[in-house]
């Protein structure tokens, strides 16, 4: 069954028209994308800077409009632009706890919100709701009549996920939910995502810069390069035998205890310009594997043996 | 640089139009018959039906306006019936003593008022920052046309070392020193509220500045305090500077209009006061989208000063 | 609210200035029922009495009305007509700026098109044009000013809005299914509140200087009625004869404003919260010294800190950031300091070249030699000639590092300039130098780049330039890929072990990734609540932590290739640096804590180079 499908998403911020002559074709911070998600499964998305995977995540949850493509929930397709029709089938965790609460209102207002507008509780009920999501992320109830400045970065980000699960969404997009704490904090708030999602039946995007990460919490991983899914696999798998080159250039790079400190590539690190991509592949700049067909064509996501799904006309052999 | 400044020019044509639109239409809310509004006391019939001829004030808005703008833009902006001669050889005359005070309040704010601010913020609650701060809160805080009387009283009439008002002196006057004897008060006066605006915003400016990371690195590479201060710092500070610069010269040429009363100077300012209380319209208008359209270009030279500054700016 | 109160009445000018106002505001209100002569009286017999004469304690003025009863009623009419246009422009401008700012696009296009056009003129004029159009007179004074201000009002609280609506809270709103009206109600307006409380407590002052204005041109209010500014005005034509006459309202335009000023600062400084922190205090060139007790001895390392104790002042309270941290390199050397966030690495490091922030940091006690000598109590410019030049730093994220408005050719250039003599054209070529030894291509045309123009990786490059610029002896650097890319974090990090091989650098590294960690530094030391808690060769400390927080904290870090899990966790919180427990500052997070822990300072013991800070280490050292 599947909980989420992604069919040619692509997004592109129209450039503003200058003076004189036609405008430019605008940015394409993500190009056509399509993947599924099977319920209760944890898909990961990593990419470094630029790579498009916040705007991915947001055109997911509603708050920015797609150029093209579709997003199918449970069968349902979204084709309504109300993010109160999203609300309740699909939640958003964010980077910056402190700045995703509102600072001027009691956590107990900003927990009541998704419950008044999205689900129309009443305030008894509402009351019941919010000390049951309380229990189930470890925060204490006493915490409900103070304010977001008061708690700490871990703490914040329970409450951003207890708002999240306020809403009774079947998928939870986690945009960075750990990167703005500290190592033995983060440790916390991963498994208790892990334990929410059991106890509730959820479906996880996760999407995060940071490999080991990813691979602790994920089933399959999307790996993203300049708006592109470069390689998808399962988590146990892809970083260790990556099919793409760039997958294997992240896995390489990614501090390791116990591997000596080596420059994995000596080339400039720097991405194609956005106004002006390349017509091939994107990463064919920056590539030890680069031949002719790469600077002319860009590849087609394919499957690459067991699970795993590749765009590299060179790609990687065992 | 040079097409960044055709840009900004053709930028503001735009904003000139809508400067005379904005000036049409608050002449439009003038109650009643227009032309005997606008003509005033010297509303004789001849020049009633004349205005109304010149304006087409009995043909529709729109078509008005486009006749209003098509006579400014050859020169003609009418005449003016309280003086009896053309609006705009009126209005060129006073602006040129209007420059001359607002010109030399306005160096002297920029400047005293900046280096103020930054010596407040090098010394930061320390006795020249807490003087200096006082000074400013007193300077913006006593109303420009007060000043303007107390300075009379005092300089002019108890210690007889200035003449009391006017540009020239009436008999042997009208040369440069003349000139600046006379200019010294008013241009003090006017310059008193914009120094101490510019000197307030310059101080937060630069604390905040000397808070960035990039004080921290050049202190880090061994930069000495000095250059630290008058160079990394105050040229950072300047990008928040040079707007506010801009903004204060809009409030010299505003405060101006106070002090040409005040001084008896003969500008534009008390042109436009005079014109409204004889209810002369067509001087005010003409008078207001003239200096507006100065005021206009004269921004669009802040602007290039800071793309000049901030290379971040697109040019 | 009282909280608010506190804070404005803790500023004393403010305080005085709320003192004169109310007393300005009292005297307005009660001024109808307080006997005194009717205010348009004439009496042409009287004219122009001196003050403190017989039933006229201020005189009279031309028309022989009483000075004090003009001026009681003058002051009400202007407090009224100022505040009622701040009130009218404070709520239009507001209304425009939210909603510009919220919907954002075309209805902000338009709007804000309008209002730069509004505020093209110099704002007087469109104060006459209007007052031109409408008529001299009170109310139409009144409508002038107050419309000649609704764009500054506008503007700013539209710029307020857009950067919070593009803040997460309010997508977060979207996300629970509130619609347009009830973000800008609840979730907007309560952000945007204070702000325009601030505004209009900085600008009814200037607006009732602005209608007293109008009114002294004589467009304003009409006789016989007057208010303070057509008061001055109709005195100004006797002002040599008769100074009181102008100066009696003049004196009090200018107690209104000024107290309605110093009030206004007092309410901004309280009700912004970067001001309330105290974070606008300039930091000094180098850090407050207080050291008390004697001074550690000199060890013969290339540079040491000893016992360094380096705490912030905020207001009554007293943040321990650094609690005595004794660290040493010697040439070659890389030493990794670990911690969390609040560990007190950063300041650790901050500390040795006097660059903690100061106010509010000062080193109380503890000393640092370079080669023998004391950096800490050095005088400002002994410190400054080592600063870049023997010892020098990389900082974390190098956009906000480098100085935006100057060529990174100059800023290198500048960096050899203050230590060496060396002619413009000697130290460009420098520079280009410097850029290839950090392996930047195209390094003759990349040196007269703005930090803006290059990428993240190229201007932490351009960070390390900078630090080697005059062959330091140490590098100390401060999360120096924290904010990069892994892949470019993995460039440079083989850059600075070259380095650090080829010239004998010694480096302190500071950061929060074992990884890092592990992969450069020969020695490590883990800091926890300002103190280290563990150190020793890095390999031997990673192999066998012997302190319970870095065990736990070593299991906590993912680390790449094994797969999913359940991760280890370290319960509860770092402690507050200004409230640390007696003891072991990890005890109410440890797992085998005795009460022991809590009773004392625990010393850091063990056999050189290892040694931990705990009773019950997890392995002998």
């Amino acid at each position: 069954m599947l909980a989420l499908r992604v069919q040619n998403l692509s997004k592109t911020f129209p450039l503003k028209k200058p003076l004189f002559g036609a405008a430019a074709p605008g940015v394409r911070a993500v190009r056509p994308t399509s993947f599924d998600v099977a319920r209760g499964e944890t898909l990961g998305v990593v990419g470094e800077s630029g790579c498009g995977k916040s705007t991915l995540a947001r055109m997911l949850v509603g708050l920015l409009d797609p150029t093209e493509g579709s997003i199918e929930i449970e069968g349902h397709a979204l084709n309504t632009a109300d993010p109160s029709e999203f609300g309740k089938l699909i939640q958003y965790v964010f980077q910056d706890p402190n700045s995703s609460l509102n600072p001027r209102k009691t956590i107990r207002q900003i927990m009541e919100a998704p419950l008044k507008h999205l689900h129309k509780m009443a305030k008894p009920e509402r009351d019941q709701r919010i000390r049951e999501i309380f229990a189930s992320v470890n925060l204490r109830e006493s915490f409900l009549d103070r304010y977001p400045h008061e708690f700490s970065g871990g703490q914040a980000q329970r409450i951003g996920i207890a708002r999240a699960l306020a809403a009774q969404p079947r998928i939870i997009i986690l945009d960075e939910p750990v990167s703005a704490l500290d190592v033995s904090v983060q440790a916390q708030v991963l498994n208790l995502l892990a334990d929410l999602k059991a106890q509730f039946g959820l479906t996880y995007l996760f999407i995060t810069h940071d490999l080991a990460v990813v691979e602790a919490v994920s089933d399959r991983i999307v790996v993203l390069y300049f708006g592109t899914v470069v390689e998808v696999g399962r988590a146990e798998r892809i970083f260790a035998r990556p099919r793409h080159p760039y997958t294997k250039l992240l896995a390489d790079c990614a501090p390791v205890v116990g591997r000596p400190l080596t420059a994995p590539e000596q080339k400039g690190s720097e991405l194609p310009d956005p106004l002006n991509p390349p017509p091939g592949c994107a990463f064919a700049g920056r590539c030890p594997r680069t031949t002719e067909i790469c600077w002319t064509t860009e590849p087609e996501l394919k499957s690459m043996g067991e699970d795993q799904l590749a765009a590299c006309h060179q790609p990687l052999e065992d | 640089m040079g097409s960044y400044i055709l840009k900004r020019l053709a930028s503001a044509i735009p904003v000139l139009l809508g400067i005379t639109i904005i000036v049409f239409l608050i002449m439009s809310l003038i109650p009643g018959d227009p032309a005997t509004a606008i003509l005033g006391s010297y509303a004789t019939p001849e020049n009633v039906e004349k205005l109304n001829r010149d304006l087409g004030l009995d043909k529709p808005m729109v078509q008005r306006y486009f006749i209003w703008l098509g006579n400014m833009l050859t020169g003609d902006f009418g005449r003016s019936f309280s003086l009896n001669r053309p609006v705009l050889d009126e209005i060129v005359e006073r602006f040129n003593a209007t420059l001359v005070l607002a010109g030399t309040s306005f160096l002297l704010c920029a400047v005293l008022g900046i280096l103020a601010g930054v010596f407040s913020a090098a010394r930061q609650y320390g006795w020249t920052d807490k003087a200096i701060t006082f000074v400013v809160l007193i300077g913006i805080s006593v109303p420009s046309f007060f000043l303007g009387m107390m300075m009379i009283l005092v300089f002019a009439v108890n210690l007889r070392w200035l003449p009391v008002s006017g540009m020239y002196a009436i008999y042997g006057g009208g040369d440069l020193p003349d000139l600046i004897n006379h200019l010294i008060m008013p241009a003090l006066a006017l310059a008193a509220v914009a120094t101490g605006v510019i000197a307030r915003l310059s101080r937060s400016a630069m604390l905040e500045v000397l808070r960035q990371d990039y004080i921290r690195t050049a202190r880090a590479k061994g930069v000495p305090e000095r250059r630290v201060i008058m160079g990394h710092a105050l040229r950072a500070a300047m990008v928040s500077i040079i707007p506010i610069l801009g903004i204060q010269a809009g409030f010299v040429l505003s405060g101006a209009v106070y002090i040409e009363i005040v001084f008896q100077w003969p500008g534009v300012g008390r042109m436009l006061v005079d014109a409204i209380l004889k209810r002369d319209l067509l001087l005010v208008q003409g008078g207001v989208v003239f200096v507006a359209a100065c005021y206009v270009l004269f921004n669009i030279a802040v602007d290039v000063a800071q793309s000049l500054l901030d290379p971040r700016i697109k040019t | 609210m009282t909280l608010f109160l506190n804070l404005v009445f803790r500023n004393r000018l403010a305080a005085m200035g709320a003192v004169v106002i109310t007393a300005i505001l009292l005297l307005a209100l009660l001024t109808p029922i307080l006997p005194m002569h009717d205010p348009d009286v004439t009496a042409t017999a009287d004219r122009f009495k001196r003050p403190f004469s017989d039933g006229h304690i201020l005189g009279t003025d031309h028309l022989g009305r009483d000075l004090l009863s003009r001026l009681l009623h003058g002051t009400r009419l202007s407090l009224a007509v100022g505040i009622a246009a701040a009130l009218i422009a404070a709520a239009t401008g507001a209304t425009i700026g939210i909603v510009a700012g919220y919907f954002g696009g075309r209805i902000d296009n338009v709007i804000m098109r309008v209002v730069d056009m509004l505020m093209a003129f110099p704002y007087i004029l469109l104060a006459l044009a209007i007052v031109a159009a409408l008529g001299p007179g009170l109310m139409n004074a009144l409508i002038a000013v107050a419309a000649v201000n609704v764009p500054f009002f506008a503007r700013n609280i539209r710029g307020i809005t857009v950067g919070l609506a593009g803040r997460e809270f309010i997508e977060a709103a979207t996300l629970a299914g509130m619609g347009h009206t009830k973000i800008i109600l609840t979730e907007l307006l309560p952000n945007v509140l204070p702000v325009i409380v601030i505004a209009m407590s900085t600008t009814v002052g200037w607006m009732i200087l602005e209608t007293a204005g109008l009114s002294f041109l004589g467009l304003g209010s009409q006789p016989p009625q007057a208010d303070l500014g057509s008061m001055l005005g109709e005195a100004r034509s006797a002002m040599i004869s008769h100074p009181h006459t102008s100066v009696v309202p003049g004196i009090m335009i200018f107690l209104i404003v000024m107290s309605i000023n110093l009030l206004g600062d007092g309410v901004r400084d309280a009700l912004d919260p970067r001001l309330r922190s105290g974070a606008l205090s300039r930091p000094r060139a180098t850090t407050l010294v207080d050291r008390k007790g004697p001074l550690p001895a000199p060890t013969n390392d290339l540079l040491s800190i000893r016992d360094l104790e380096t705490q912030f002042h905020v207001g009554a309270r007293t943040y321990k950031a650094v609690g005595g941290v004794s660290l040493a390199v010697k040439p070659g050397e890389c030493l990794g300091v670990i911690g969390e966030s609040g560990s007190g690495k950063s300041v650790t490091a901050l500390s040795v070249m006097g660059l903690v922030a100061s106010p509010p940091g000062v080193i109380t006690s503890g000393a640092v030699y370079f080669q023998g000598e004391d950096l800490i109590g050095a005088a400002y410019e002994t410190l400054r000639k080592k600063r870049g030049d023997r010892v020098a730093y990389i900082f974390q994220d190098p956009l906000s590092t480098l100085h935006p408005l100057y060529r990174v050719g100059h800023q290198l250039a500048e960096a050899i300039q203050s230590h060496q003599k060396v002619p413009n054209h000697k130290a460009r070529a420098r520079a280009i130098q410097l850029l290839k030894d950090v392996r930047i291509p195209n390094a003759d045309s990349r040196i007269d780049d703005y930090p803006h123009e290059m990428s993240g990786g190229m201007r932490q490059r351009v960070g390390i330039a900078m630090a080697l610029a005059n062959d330091p002896d140490v590098i100390i650097a401060d999360e120096p890929t924290t904010a990069l890319d892994v892949t470019v974090q993995a460039q440079i990090l083989s850059l600075l072990n070259d380095l650090r091989r080829d010239r004998g650098l010694a480096i302190i590294f500071i950061t929060h990734d074992f990884g890092v960690i592990a992969q450069l530094c020969d020695r490590v030391a883990v800091m926890y609540a300002g103190r280290i808690v563990e150190e020793g060769p890095t390999q031997a400390v990673l192999d066998a932590p012997a302190h319970p927080y870095t065990k736990h904290l070593i299991a906590c870090v993912p680390e790449l290739g094994q797969g999913r899990r359940v991760l280890a966790t370290i319960p509860g919180l770092p402690p507050m640096v200004d409230d640390l427990p007696l003891g072991c500052a990890f005890a109410p997070r440890c797992y085998k804590a005795q009460d022991k822990c809590r009773e004392r300072e625990i010393q850091l013991l063990g056999t050189k180079p290892r040694a931990v800070r705990c009773l019950f280490p997890e392995e002998p050292v």
